[in-house]
């Protein structure tokens, strides 16, 4: 019963992190119909920038967050422009392989100014347990789970309430009505780029707090995408709980049936679904007449 | 009626390739008019419409948004200087006070229709993240000011009962309702409306036309509408222009148009074959 408790803490608390990641791929496919395989390098790129202003400019951790987090918002502006705005009006399938571009690009970046090898984290998350029916959590998954929460919540409600988050929604239902209701397409775009970055950039300095920070980061990226599918590619609820989904898997597969597996089962549930609901659970269901 | 002109079209020109959709059209269209363009299809009325809401640019020509005169400012977006359309971002000239609607129906198709309307006032928002997402102070009042001038366009349009309707699961006739009320939803100053009868029952093309006259002279907003039914556009027209092959055949009253030999030549002579309404 107590593997079962500290299995399943641990599953949730990484299907939160891999709920925030997941949600960069929903805010870009939301306002332009493109998956960004270029999400993984993000957080990784997110990772590495939180740790050199940390370990190797000295800065307080504090400040170091906040400036990795408007880096990589940064970074996500400039690919919009650069890479993503003269697509605009290509076919989705350009714009699609463009990311899987970029992020080759990213990882050379990466690799030329940190070198490859793995780096330890400077951890700035309390350390420390605390046991929950019997099960032992590490507080500093305890805060990441609060924290991802957190911003799971205000992105859902950005997209609720804020003339932002409803332009986005209108251009992901009709690009054409969205424009002749006086919304900037390209406005959007940038918003939703910098967004996706903002929330890789976070969730990358979690996992990195967890794990260490080294081109392993940016496979969550990878690990994510059955997240991402099983919630839908729109829904931000199913992010989360196709995250839960995900995280879980992972852990009862890797605590009871063995080592390995568990990199494998989210994929097998992914084909499963897409089998039986090729929209995601969540999704919406798109019926188009040609 | 006032003869000041809102829009000017001088030489216009598109071409896609080597189609000449819109072939050196100039007109304007009068301040509180009621405009239409007719044509067969194909004669270029959507790309006309399209590029006068900035959806498409013309290679040649000028597309001029006049201001508005300053003693009605009672209209929402009053604008003070000209604007050329031909060099002006289709969200831009949204807000600039162009609606639209389109010929296939672009709605919001997973929003209810109070939400599509709401998002027709989006040119009147101005609050930022916070103050929107807050939902305080100034940021609460505008919305439900936003929410009156919506109620009032569902009473108009008489589209009460689908309030809370999700767009998508409407019958055509009444999504081309709501795409109407959309466009009033942003206080335009000048109405475009691409093929608003086509495809609807003889009662429902009386409903439209009742709200198209209506909108007209309860709420004096200038209305250029494209229509291939010559016989809706006779009735409901202030002036009408037809367009053939890209090109201004003519212009001028019902009356006018109706006795044209190039009108009848091109167009009447061949309205048996235009029985068939729009896929």
């Amino acid at each position: 019963m107590d593997t079962f408790i500290q299995l399943t803490l641990s599953g949730l608390s990484n299907g939160m992190v891999y709920a925030l990641v997941a949600v960069g791929f929903v805010v870009v496919f939301k306002a332009s119909d493109v998956i960004n395989f270029a999400q993984g390098e993000f957080l990784m790129f997110g990772a590495y920038l939180c740790f050199a202003f940390i370990a190797q400019f000295g800065l307080p951790w504090s400040l170091s967050v906040v400036l990795a987090v408007a880096g990589c918002a940064g970074l996500g502006l400039l690919v919009e422009r650069l890479v993503l705005r003269p697509l605009i009006g290509e076919p989705v399938i350009s714009m699609i392989m463009a990311t899987i571009g970029l992020s080759s690009v990213m990882k050379a970046l990466v690799n030329g100014i940190w070198g490859p090898r793995p780096r330890a984290f400077p951890s700035f998350l309390p350390e420390g347990n605390i046991e929950i029916g019997g099960a032992v959590l590490g507080l500093d998954r305890v805060l990441v789970v609060v924290v991802a929460g957190l911003l799971l919540f205000v992105l859902q409600w950005f997209f609720k309430t804020t003339r932002e988050g409803i332009a986005m929604r209108a251009i992901a239902d009709d690009n054409q009505a969205a424009l002749s209701m006086g919304i900037s397409i390209r406005r959007v775009l940038a918003v939703a780029w910098a967004l996706a970055a903002v929330t890789a950039a976070l969730g990358g300095m979690m996992l990195a707090n967890m794990v260490g920070v080294g081109q392993e980061v940016s496979h969550v990226g990878l690990r994510v995408f059955p997240v991402v599918i099983l919630g839908g590619l729109d829904s931000i609820p199913g992010a989360i709980v196709g995250g839960a989904i995900i995280g879980l898997l992972e852990q009862y597969t890797g605590g009871y049936i063995g080592h390995g597996l568990n990199m494998i089962v989210p994929f097998l549930v992914l084909i499963l679904v897409l089998m039986i609901r090729p929209y995601g659970l969540f999704g919406k269901r798109i019926i188009e007449r040609v | 009626m006032p003869t000041n002109p809102v829009l000017s079209l001088d030489d216009v020109t598109l071409k896609f390739g080597g189609v000449t959709a819109l072939d050196g059209i100039s007109f304007d269209v009068r301040s509180g008019e009621i405009f239409a363009v007719i044509g067969p299809n194909g004669a270029g009325k959507t790309s006309l419409l399209n590029s006068i809401s900035g959806l498409y640019r013309p290679q040649q020509g000028a597309l001029t948004l006049h201001p508005t005169p300053q003693r009605s400012s009672g209209q929402g977006n009053a604008a003070t200087r000209a604007l050329e359309l031909r060099r002006t971002a289709p969200h831009n000239i949204a807000r600039a006070g162009v609606a639209r609607s389109f010929q296939n129906i672009e709605l919001f198709r997973h929003m209810s229709v109070l939400d599509n309307l709401m998002l027709g006032r989006h040119v009147h928002l101005t609050g930022g993240v916070l103050s929107c997402g807050l939902y305080w102070g100034p940021q609460r009042r505008a919305e439900i000011e936003h929410r009156e001038v919506v109620e009032e366009i569902i009473d108009f349009l008489e589209i009460e009962a689908l309030r809370h309707a999700q767009v998508g699961t409407l019958a055509y006739g009444l999504q081309k309702r709501v795409e109407l009320a959309r466009a009033l939803a942003l206080s335009p100053r000048l109405l475009l409306l691409d093929e608003p009868m086509a495809g609807m029952n003889a009662e429902e093309k009386e409903d439209m036309a009742r709200f198209i006259l209506d909108i007209n002279e309860d709420r004096g907003i200038t209305t250029v509408l494209s229509e291939h039914d010559m016989g809706v556009v006779m009735d409901l027209s202030d002036r009408i222009a037809v367009l053939d092959f890209g090109r201004l055949i003519a212009i001028g009253s019902p009356a006018e148009i109706g006795t044209d030999p190039a009108v009848i030549n091109a167009y009447l002579g061949q309205a048996h074959t235009e029985t068939a309404p729009p896929a």
